[in-house]
């Protein structure tokens, strides 16, 4: 009976809760079509418009709590885009922060349980990604023209080494929104798909303590990676718009 | 229950093997969180770009003024005590100083006027013991010239006592002489 319900319950699909749903039935979706997506993103801007409009509503010179992490989330990101992309780098610094609120509020909703984590998904952390790739390489043109090109020929190597270097070079660059989208989502994922695995077998009445404590330990580093992904997103982010500002190595 | 198992049969009829493996790879979906993840982006653009940056960044560089004026205005402050101070300390030392110029004066009007005083009092002592003197030398005079008198006569007496009929000018001679003597 119990090998039988543990059985049953081993069924489960741990990567089920990445489905993409329509919300309100249906089984087509298209590009319009209200989904979970949709409602996690919409619960998103509502935590955001919560936390940073209406905490922020008093100005107040003394902070109120809320402000207060409002501020923090501001001098965050904004120390982050001076230190590592520079002055210049501050016209940029809306988009950054958007980019990292978006991600950090998508990751902590994600974190609900029976939520769905909209940065577990490729197509989301993929487009971003190259949203920030192409926008950063057209800067790039933009502000140097040809000169860009001065990133991938590395001046300070020894001249015959340089063409290899170069080759190297543009790999990893056109490498990087591949790592910068699956980082995110990989992370994510992995996470939520653990619990997910550890709750199923939490059915199984003999290990159940054990998978408790599994899923309390996998929840509390979750945690920890929902923040620090949307941290290494945004910060190499920041990196790329220096390289995209000052191109000469 | 039932209808979701359909719609997980339907879904995966429909996919294939990935909607079982990996939803995040059902192409299908793409379309639709792409869209779904623009709209939230611009919002979320629209929100920070119009709202929360600016009113962020001016209630903290107002902040920033409000701790700078502050800390100018109580190292005003403090110069203003300092200088009170000082002030205070400067105006004790005149005051000190013009109570004992003015005890200085005081004493000096106090002397001048005891000395004229004094002078005149010491006048008025001379006079009066000049005059006393010659008082004194005249009822000397005088009472020398008694003396002489009473002498003379007494001496008189004396020698008409005992029998003698004397002279009255020879005694007074006699007289005068000894008392010379």
């Amino acid at each position: 009976m119990a090998a039988e319900e543990q059985a049953e319950s081993m069924q489960f699909h741990p990567m089920e809760q990445f489905t993409v749903e329509p919300l309100f039935g249906g089984d087509t979706i298209h590009w319009y079509t209200p989904t979970n997506v949709t409602l996690w993103m919409a619960l998103a801007v509502l935590a955001i418009i919560g936390l940073l409009v209406l905490g922020t509503r008093k100005r107040a010179i003394v902070p109120s709590r809320t402000q207060s992490v409002a501020e923090l989330a501001y001098g965050f990101v904004h120390s982050m885009v001076e230190d590592v992309a520079g002055k210049e780098g501050l016209k940029y610094f809306p988009y950054i922060m958007t980019l990292f609120i978006f991600i950090v509020f998508s990751n902590f909703l994600g974190l609900i349980p029976m939520s769905f984590s909209t940065t577990s998904q490729i197509a989301v952390t993929v487009v971003l990604a190259i949203l920030v790739f192409v926008s950063v390489t057209l800067l790039g043109f933009y502000l140097h023209g040809m000169k860009f090109l001065g990133l991938f020929w590395v001046s300070a190597a020894p001249l015959p080494l340089r063409p290899v270097l170069a080759i190297i070079e543009i790999i990893s660059y056109f490498v990087r929104p591949v790592s910068h989208s699956i980082r995110l989502a990989g992370n994510v994922m992995a996470g939520h798909a653990v619990i997910e695995v550890f709750a199923t077998f939490a059915g199984a009445i003999l290990i159940a303590p054990l998978a408790m404590v599994g899923i309390v330990a996998m929840f509390g580093m979750d945690v920890l990676v929902a923040f620090i992904q949307a941290y290494v997103f945004t910060i190499l982010t920041c990196v790329y718009l220096k390289d995209a500002l000052h191109p000469s190595h | 229950m039932a209808t979701e198992a359909t719609e997980a049969a339907g879904q995966m009829a429909e996919h294939g093997a990935e909607a079982s493996g990996m939803p995040q790879l059902d192409f299908s979906t793409f379309p639709n969180q792409i869209f779904w993840l623009l709209v939230t982006l611009v919002v979320i653009y629209l929100v920070l770009s119009r709202v929360v940056l600016p009113r962020v960044g001016s209630v903290l560089s107002e902040r920033q003024g409000t701790i700078t004026n502050d800390l100018a205005a109580a190292e005003e402050l403090k110069q203003q005590a300092v200088e009170a101070e000082k002030a205070y300390n400067k105006a004790l030392a005149d005051a000190r100083a013009e109570s004992q110029k003015i005890a200085a004066e005081a004493k000096a009007e106090i002397q001048a006027e005891l000395d004229i005083a004094i002078g005149k009092a010491d006048a008025e002592i001379a006079a009066k013991s000049a005059e006393a003197e010659a008082a004194i030398a005249e009822i000397r005079k005088g009472s020398v010239a008694s003396v002489k008198k009473v002498a003379a006569d007494t001496a008189k007496e004396i020698v008409a006592s005992m029998g003698i009929k004397a002279d009255a000018k020879s005694v007074t001679a006699a007289v005068t002489s000894r008392m010379k003597g």
